[in-house]
Order: C-alpha cells, then structure tokens, then sequence
C-alpha cells in the first residue's frame, strides 16, 4: 500500500472566504535518535515536504523536522475561489511520495 | 414466604454473571479515556485528527483486498454490518482452535487459513484490520463470556491479576483496583480497562494492541515481558474484560 | 524549581528510546537571523496556542495565528518554528499568501523536555515578528521501551 494520507475539507465553501483543510499523513517521522535493541541507531527518515494546491497554484507549502510529531496532521486555511480539486502532496527523505485530493465545492 | 424468598434469592444468585467469591471489580467502573488528560481525549474524539483512522483506513482496505482468490469481504461481507458488536465479544473461545483467542489473533488465524497471509505482530496490516473491526463495535457494552471452555483460562488471567510481579514486586491491582485515580508523576492511574484496544499510543507513536500494552505494563514492573501469544496474555485480556464488562468499547482509542 | 529538578530527575532515570541527546537549551539566535537576514524582529502580534503541561513530549498540539490582513500588499509569507530543547530546533515552515486567507496553521510537535517554543513570522515588506510560549514538558510515568 502506498502511503497513506487523508484530507478533508468542508462539504461547501463561501466565495472569497477561507477555509480550513486538514491533512494526516502516515510516516514515523523517525528522528535518527532512537536506537534498536542492538543498540543500532534506526536512521533519520522524515517526511520533509509538503504542498496543496489549488486552483492552480500552490497555496501552502510546508518543510518539515524531526519535531514534527510520528504520522504528521496539518491544518492550514486557503481561500474558496473556484470549485474543484484541491491536491495535497509529500514527499519524505527517501524520495518516496503521498497523494490525496479532494473537491472543493463553491457555493 | 420465607422459604419462597430464600429461593428467589438463590435462584438470583444462580443467574448472576460471576459468583459472590469472584473478585469484586472496580467501583465505579470508569472508562479509559477518562484517565486521559483533556488533549488526548478531543484526539480520540475527533475521527479526522485521531491517528487510529489511517490505520481503519488501512484496514478497510485490506477487508476487500483479495489474497489466493479469497478475501474478508467474500466471505464476511460488508464489514459494517457482519463485523457490529464482534469486538465487544472477545476475547472468546474459539471451538476452531481450540482455545481463548483475542481478536488480533483470530484475524491471524483467518487470514492464514483462508488467504494463506501470515500477519506479523503488532504490523500495520494486522493492527488495520483489527481496528477496522473493532471500530464496528464502538460504544457498544464490552460482553465477554467466561463459560464452559473459556472459564480456565478466566481463572488462570484472574490469578496472574493478583500475583506480585517485577523487580517492583507489584501486582494488578496495586495499581488499577488500589490506587486508580491517583497521581503518577504527571499521570492519573486507570483502571486498567482493555475497551479501548487497538489503540495509538503516543508513547509508542503508533498504533499497537492490548498484547503489547501488557507487555509494557510487565515492563513497567520490572518484570520479563511475556512473548507474543503468550497464554498469559490471552488469559489476562480475558480477565480484563469480564472485570470491564459493561463498558462500552472506545476503540480505536487515543492513550497517552 | 523543585518540580522541574524532579522531572528532571525522572526524566534522566527515564533512559527511554525517545529521549533525544541534546536536552540542553540552545542559542536560537542564529537560526533567527538566518529567517530575519540579520534584522531584529518585533515583538508580539502572533498568538501561540500550546498547553500549559504537556504529558509527554511526543506529540503537543500547537497552533499558531499572525492577525494579517492577508491582502496582497499586507500578509504573511512564512511561520517559522523553533524548540530551543529540541536536537534540531528548526521545527517546521509553514509557507504562506494571500491566497491563505488566514495566517492560522496547526500541528502537532515533538518537544524534547520543558522549554520556550519560539515562532517567528515572516511578512511582506521584508517584515519579521517574534513571539514565544514557555511549556511544561512532563516525562511518562512507567517506562516503556522494548515492548514492541
């Protein structure tokens, strides 16, 4: 299974307004920091960037650390202009990569 | 008339779950969650932001996927509707295998007897479908029954409950009947009810079952970790769940 | 202090597989002046919303809001997070516009241990504001490593 992520957005939204979009991604977000029971260090492996779009352009971007808490949750806000989809995607440190959209109807 | 009371009484007696000599069990019965701090019970709560949903999600998936010709939907049917109320029974003796298995170990055996997959412990995919399943029995009275071919096992979980264990010399019910509600460091004790299995743990940062948090509770001790399918284990999560009947389940639960 | 000496204390008895090396707190300066390019930023005008105490420090919900117009010529261009406890105090960035609408993200972080959490906003203009948030960072109160 590729890497699980979901979104959500309001079932509508008003013209010109902003709305929240939520997103939860599943990855460790290993900080390189822990060591296993032979006392190996289990490497850094982070999700380190994320993007939305919408409308055409990117609308928020996110580079993320270590201190983001394990299977990243997000809430950021974005202006209702049109109808249509709206696309998150990610990418972690090891070039692997998440998609999740949903529609966002413009009422 | 007082021979028709003392009758009415014994046959009262008689139908009651658990015997007058059986433990008492905790009073008030409290829920999980409600020794969780005010974060992680909105977490819990909140089915968008509560990390357990990946994992329903993952297990939801899985419930259609088809392995060797076979899937949990070919056979169960939506999920929704076959699976409602099937967590709230188990830990139960399965007639199939012979002994009292929880409900991570029934998908083990299904899925290897039906699909040939062999789910590791404690992976996503097995912790999926588990809370996938468990889900369907959300605030549903926890009800297991401890008759026939299940009692034994009730009676050894019951007996290891009592049993001072660790470097800590501590038993079950030092902490969870003695002292819940009680401060640790900056923890409220529970009563150390399973209605909330497969949970996400943020200790953990990730999912894990009530086989697991057991086993960290033996940690906790000080005491050797039972392994994995271990029949301690199984007799424990049998124990917990009469002593919590009547809760409702809480799964897929948020826990500190 | 007693209490911080004692979660302290916990904290070290605590060798759990997530305490990170570093619980030292760090000069964030640096990293301050590689987002402002050397100016000082003002202070004030972002609300951190963090809880007093946190249980752990393995997952705190934080939320932060820059009041901004968010117009084209007024807005917020990028939220900046620092854990001056944390090994890496660069927490996260949040890039911005006016398309945002609002300057509000939430998440949830990592904190290694009782510290200040320092947001630093980046607006149009070439503008920079500051602000910080103490939190209590308590330890777990049964180790649990090696259970998995």
């Amino acid at each position: 299974m590729s890497m699980l992520g979901r979104l959500s957005v309001p079932p509508s939204v008003k013209r010109g307004e902003p709305f929240a979009v939520r997103v939860i991604v599943q990855h460790p977000m290993e900080t390189g920091f822990r060591r296993d029971y032979e006392g190996k260090v289990i490497p850094l492996h982070i999700v380190d960037r994320l993007v939305c779009r919408y409308g055409g352009r990117d609308v928020f971007r996110a580079t993320l650390g270590s201190g983001i808490a394990a299977n990243p949750y997000l809430v950021f806000y974005v202006v209702a202009t049109e109808s249509g989809p709206l696309e998150v995607e990610w990418e972690d440190d090891k070039g692997e990569v998440g998609k999740v959209s949903a529609d966002v109807n413009v009422g | 008339m007082l021979r028709a009371f003392l009758l009415l009484l014994l046959l009262l007696a008689a139908s009651l779950p658990a015997a007058a000599s059986d433990p008492p069990r905790p009073s008030p019965l409290r829920n999980g969650s409600e020794f969780q701090s005010g974060d992680v019970r909105s977490l819990q709560a909140d089915d968008f932001a509560n990390p357990m949903a990946l994992w329903v999600e993952r297990g939801r998936r899985l419930w259609s996927e088809v392995r060797n010709g076979r899937s949990c939907a070919a056979c169960h049917g939506d999920a929704v509707r076959a699976m409602k109320g099937v967590a709230a029974r188990y830990p139960r003796f399965d007639p199939a295998l012979g002994r009292v298995v929880d409900l991570e170990q029934r998908i083990e055996a299904c899925g290897q007897a039906m699909t040939g997959t062999a789910f590791a412990s404690e992976s996503d995919d097995l912790l999926g479908l588990s809370a996938y399943i468990a889900l369907q029995s959300r605030g549903m009275p926890l009800e297991v029954s401890i008759d026939g071919p299940a009692r034994k096992t009730w009676e050894a979980g019951r007996d290891l409950y009592f049993t001072r264990i660790g470097q800590l010399n501590l038993a079950c019910t030092s902490c969870h009947d003695a002292s819940w509600g009680k401060t640790l460091l900056a923890e409220t004790i529970s009563q150390g009810h399973p209605t909330g299995w497969p949970a996400y743990r943020l200790e953990w940062q990730r999912p894990g079952s009530l086989e697991r948090r057991l086993r960290a509770c033996f940690n906790g001790v000080r005491a050797e970790m039972p392994a994995y399918g271990s029949p301690d284990l199984v007799a424990l999560e049998l124990y917990l769940a009469w002593r919590a009947q009547g809760l409702p389940m809480e799964s897929p639960a948020v826990r500190r | 202090m007693r209490r911080r000496t004692f979660l302290a204390a916990a904290g070290a008895l605590a060798a759990a597989s997530f305490r990170a090396r570093a619980q030292v707190v760090q000069d964030i300066r640096p990293l301050v002046d590689a987002i402002t390019g050397g100016a000082t930023p003002d202070e004030g005008g972002i609300d951190i919303e963090l809880p007093q105490i946190a249980e752990n420090g393995h997952s705190v919900p934080l939320t932060v809001r820059v009041p901004s117009p968010m117009r084209e010529d007024d807005h917020v261009r990028a939220i900046h997070v620092i854990a001056e406890r944390n090994p890496r105090p660069a927490v996260a960035t949040f890039e911005l516009g006016p398309w945002s609408g609002r300057a509000e993200v939430a998440t949830r972080i990592r904190l290694a241990g009782t510290q200040k959490v320092t947001v630093v906003a980046a607006l149009s203009g070439n503008r920079f504001r500051i602000a910080r948030k103490d939190i209590l960072v308590a330890s777990a109160a049964c180790l649990d490593e090696g259970s998995l």
